[in-house]
């Protein structure tokens, strides 16, 4: 069949204006509006004396000057705390201006609105600040300290506390199980901070219709009909009154979720009073100092095992920073204490962790959202389990698999869903015997000795994850046909990069049996759909995919039904083949899709041909029938919503081969291999791009990405010159394979890809480098300078 | 605090365009704002990603390290500019063919890099095509297939006789 598209490599839709610099992104809009900027707090931690914006008032083209004073209403109270969990006692969000104290470099202070970006932020010069300094609290353990507060009101700067055990047979814990063990470890690890860094900042552009009263916001964001409420609900506007869209955006990689940023809500407002479009596009400084960072963990583990390298016990504390407020709540250390378990069974668990303040950026979701550290953990334990039986890395792994029938596979915790940690497929033996031949696995001794022998270090590393992949509470997708054969597509989230516009065409050409080329999808855009939460978590292609394939199938029920009734055949008998419905082997018998939307249409005038046949005197009729029958509604289209029980789960497992240089500490990844599995595959060249990329973050966070904070709480390398994300000259050619258990959870049976490709690489390169080195590697990144600092202090 | 403005005269991308502008504003926002070809990017404005890349009589240059006024009377190519009778030139093609793309923000300055470097390097092996993308920065693709676009590009050039 022609139109049989899932599945396929279908080259992307998007790209033909991407190419041609057709691209609408948010500083591509709004030719002509004013321009925001904001003055920043250049320090960590202060006291707000006094804003003296005199200097600035004669500024040429300045339009206005707002402090946190000028906000009313609800805009004057602090920014929504997203996600609320009990375990959060002392949830805290900024203002969207500073009011009264700074908690990090970066927030900002005052708002500039003026003729262009150079004029604003010549006022923002101009701008005196007077600050009080405060001393600020930097890392997690200063922070747990708790001598200097960063909120005073937040004792030992705890945010959250939560514990969660489970326990093994027989009810007993983790740490009576471990004490009991045949062997015990003990050891802390260390993880970095890194960040999204998408090549596009944040932006927001905003234009208020006066005499509709109506306001339409552009927003670089993951959530446009989120966003939509938030400014709804801050500037007091109906909602209907509100739309806002997210246009092409620079990727997301996590950062854009949160919302509203400020500047979301500040620069709607400063629009409708000023009664012009304006616009604001975060630069690159902002980006570091005044958007989300994440990954900063401590962890404490301590595990006890059996000769054949079966975890009994497992407890892990975790100290996390949180940076200066919990806006998206304690989202990622729930989902670090979860998903740290991956794709083993371990005999009794506890995981406690304590999500700190400190006088720095916040933190949020940064793709992995949490799961690198999670797999970091537990793969730097099983690694270290091998080293202290002599076994086979591989082989301890194995031992604590989930086996395949075992699904679905209760793990006895709570997601980050709010819903039971329950794997509901996968097979992780076969994965890793992939993994194994892919990669050479058993003839890399061999290698490493060659190589030896000539005087060069190899090193192979291997690492494995679970990722729980499109999390709830739902999505929805619409899709009309209309009476010239065009098929329109939308769903509410939105898309960074992901080729959502190919992928959901390609389900909806696939249920509807049309060309692609009939297919317009459009995503995050509030007045095509309004009903959705947005994309993160791995979640697009399972929540929109499988939306847009449940509102496709009623579309489709219905054209059969209709093009039944004018063929005169039974439904049941009916296909649609290159958007012509026929009787299943007889082509002859046929009529346009086109035609069955004219007919599900009853008009009473006709504005061309084709309309004609759908009026009122063109054909038999039966009149003691309404024309549009009881139950039925006019028009081909179709509303579905997806809502799962709870998340499907993608895994995957990586291996690297890394050569660190004897004299200079260079580690140089020779080879790193892929075997994935997230389901069926809707476009496999898509999920291949989305591993590539995420194995490529994935690589910056294992040895070159970090927020090099000093003790005064300013972040030295906020600029692309120092903060060292890699460039194709670092990022080793990666091969994949691909494994496909299907989830049962969905109609589409898929999982989410998304995230997958960067969970387990800083574990991966931490196992290749310690085999290279025979140094244990308890930290990332891992820098030249680091590994040498290493090699002398052994 | 009145600026100075200066007349700039520009030929972009074969047209020729004028604009008015203060002494500090860079290229990339003149390109952008002043003459509304916004498929140049703005990525770190300070030289290292590479999205602004742009041709200054051919050679590829960062349009956020540039002032326009340092450049009247010059030519400049875009990313709009590629095209030639409407057909996407042969780089642009590869990107597609390769999905050497994602989000798509800094591909307008590879395509601009790449379309000078296969100009004078027609045929350039492994080591020449990673060395000429290796100084701009792509956040979603992993550059894998960045890479492969290089190549097939270089094909697509050669079957086009090299035009």
């Amino acid at each position: 069949m022609t139109t049989k598209l899932f599945g396929e490599p279908v080259r992307r839709r998007e790209d033909a204006r991407l190419i041609t610099g057709r691209g609408r992104y948010l500083d591509d809009l709004g030719a002509g509006a004013l321009a925001a900027a904001f003055v920043r707090s250049p320090h960590a931690h202060a006291r707000i004396l006094d804003i003296d914006v005199s200097a600035a008032l004669d500024v040429d083209g300045l339009v206005a000057i707002y402090t946190w004073e000028d906000l009313p209403g609800a805009l004057a109270e602090p920014l929504p705390l997203l996600i609320p969990h009990p375990a959060l006692t002392h949830g805290r969000t900024a203002y969207p201006l500073a009011r009264e104290i700074v908690r990090h470099v970066g927030e900002p202070v005052v708002m500039v609105v003026a003729r262009d970006r150079y004029v604003a932020e010549d006022a923002c010069a101009l701008i005196r600040v007077d600050y009080e300094i405060r001393k600020p609290v930097v890392g997690v353990e200063e922070a747990v300290r708790g001598v200097h507060l960063v909120h005073e009101d937040v004792p030992g700067n705890v945010g959250a506390h939560l514990v969660q055990e489970v326990p093994g047979p027989g009810g007993v814990t983790a740490r009576e199980v471990i004490e009991a063990a045949p062997h015990r470890l003990e050891f802390r690890l260390d993880i970095e901070r890194s960040a999204s860094m998408p090549l596009e900042g944040r932006g927001v552009y905003a234009r208020w219709d006066a005499d509709d009263g109506s306001l339409r916001v552009y927003s670089s964001t993951q959530t446009s009909t989120s966003v939509r409420m938030a400014i709804a609900a801050r500037l007091g506007l109906p909602l209907p009154k509100v739309e806002v869209i997210a246009p092409d955006v620079g990727g997301g990689f996590g950062v854009k979720i949160v919302h509203p940023w400020p500047e979301e809500l500040l620069v709607p407002w400063a629009a409708r009073l000023l009664n012009r479009e304006v616009k604001w596009t975060e630069d690159r400084r902002e980006h570091f100092v005044s958007s989300s960072h994440e990954r900063g963990q401590v962890q404490h583990v301590r595990v006890g095992f059996d000769d054949d390298g079966r975890v009994l016990g497992l407890d892990v504390e975790i100290l996390h920073d949180h940076g200066a407020y919990t806006p998206y709540g304690i989202i990622v250390p729930i989902i670090t204490s979860t998903q740290l378990l991956g794709p083993y069974k371990v005999g009794a668990y506890r995981v406690e962790f304590s999500s700190v303040y400190t006088n720095t950026v916040q933190v949020t979701p940064y793709r992995g959202a949490g799961r690198p550290q999670g797999v970091f953990c537990m793969e730097r334990t099983m690694d270290r389990i091998a080293a202290h039986l002599g076994k086979d890395r591989t082989e301890v792994r194995a031992a604590n698999f989930i086996q395949p029938h075992e699904f679905p596979y209760d793990q006895g915790m709570t997601f980050q869903d709010g819903r039971p940690l329950i794997y509901d497929s996968g097979d992780y033996p076969e994965a890793l015997r992939m993994l194994k031949e892919l990669i050479g696995w058993d003839d890399f001794p061999a290698m490493k000795a060659a190589a030896a022998a000539e005087g060069r270090r190899l090193g192979i590393g291997v690492g494995c994850y679970v990722e729980g992949t499109g999390v709830g509470p739902y999505e929805g997708g619409h899709v009309q046909i209309t009476s010239d054969g065009r098929v329109h597509v939308s769903t509410g989230l939105t898309s960074q990069g992901q080729g959502h516009e190919t992928v959901f065409a390609q389900i909806a050409a696939t249920e509807l049996g049309v060309p692609i080329e009939k297919v317009s999808v459009v995503t995050g855009d509030t007045r095509r759909f309004g009903y959705a939460v947005g994309t993160f978590a791995s979640r697009a292609a399972v929540m929109s995919g499988n939306a847009i394939a449940l509102a496709c199938r009623k579309v489709r029920e219905k054209a059969l039904r209709i093009a039944a009734e004018a063929l005169e055949a039974d439904p049941r008998d009916l296909e649609i083949t290159d958007g012509m419905v026929h009787v299943a082997g007889v082509p002859s018998a046929s009529i346009p899709l086109a035609t069955v939307a004219v007919l599900s249409n009853p008009l009473r005038y006709a504005f061309d041909e084709e309309a004609q046949r759908a009026t009122q005197f063109a054909g038999p009729a039966s009149g003691d029938r309404p024309p549009v029958a009881e139950g039925e509604e006019p028009g081909l289209e179709g509303r579905g919503y997806y809502s799962p029980v709870r998340s499907t789960f993608a895994a995957g497992m990586h291996a690297a081969i890394v050569e660190t240089d004897p004299d200079t500490a260079e580690i140089k990844i020779l080879r790193y291999a892929v075997v994935h599995d997230c389901g069926k595959l809707i476009n496999p060249m898509i999920v291949e791009g989305q591993i590539h990329g995420g194995v490529a973050q994935g690589v910056g966070g294992a040895l070159y990405e970090k927020m090099a904070y000093d003790e005064h709480g300013q972040l030295l390398n906020a600029s692309f010159m120092d903060f060292l994300m890699p460039y194709a000259t670092e990022v080793p050619r990666i091969e994949t394979a691909h494994l496909e258990t299907p989830s049962p959870l969905n109609p589409l049976g898929i999982k989410g890809a998304g995230e997958a490709g960067v969970i387990p690489v800083s574990a991966v390169i931490a196992s290749a480098v310690e085999d290279a080195e025979g140094i244990p590697i308890t930290g990332m990144p891992i820098s030249p300078s680091d590994l040498y600092a290493l090699r002398r202090s052994r | 605090m009145n600026e100075t403005r200066h007349r700039v005269t520009l030929t972009v991308n074969g047209v020729v365009r004028e604009a008015t502008v203060p002494g500090r504003r860079l290229l990339s926002d003149c390109l952008r704002h002043d003459l509304g070809l916004t498929g140049t990017h703005v990525g770190c404005e300070h030289g290292v990603c590479g999205a602004c890349t742009v041709l200054l009589d051919g050679e590829p240059v960062r349009s956020c390290l540039t002032l326009a006024v340092t450049v009247d009377g010059h030519e400049i190519t875009t990313v709009e500019g590629l095209a030639r009778d409407g057909e996407p030139s042969p780089v642009q093609r590869a990107f597609a063919e390769c999905h050497a793309l994602q989000c798509g923000f800094c591909t307008p300055g590879f395509l601009c890099t790449l379309t000078a470097f296969l100009r004078d390097n027609p045929a350039p092996t492994e080591e020449e095509a990673l060395e000429a993308v290796a100084g701009n920065l792509c956040r979603c693709t992993g550059y894998q297939n960045i890479l492969k676009a290089v190549h097939r590009a270089a094909e697509l050039q050669a079957e086009e006789g090299g035009a």
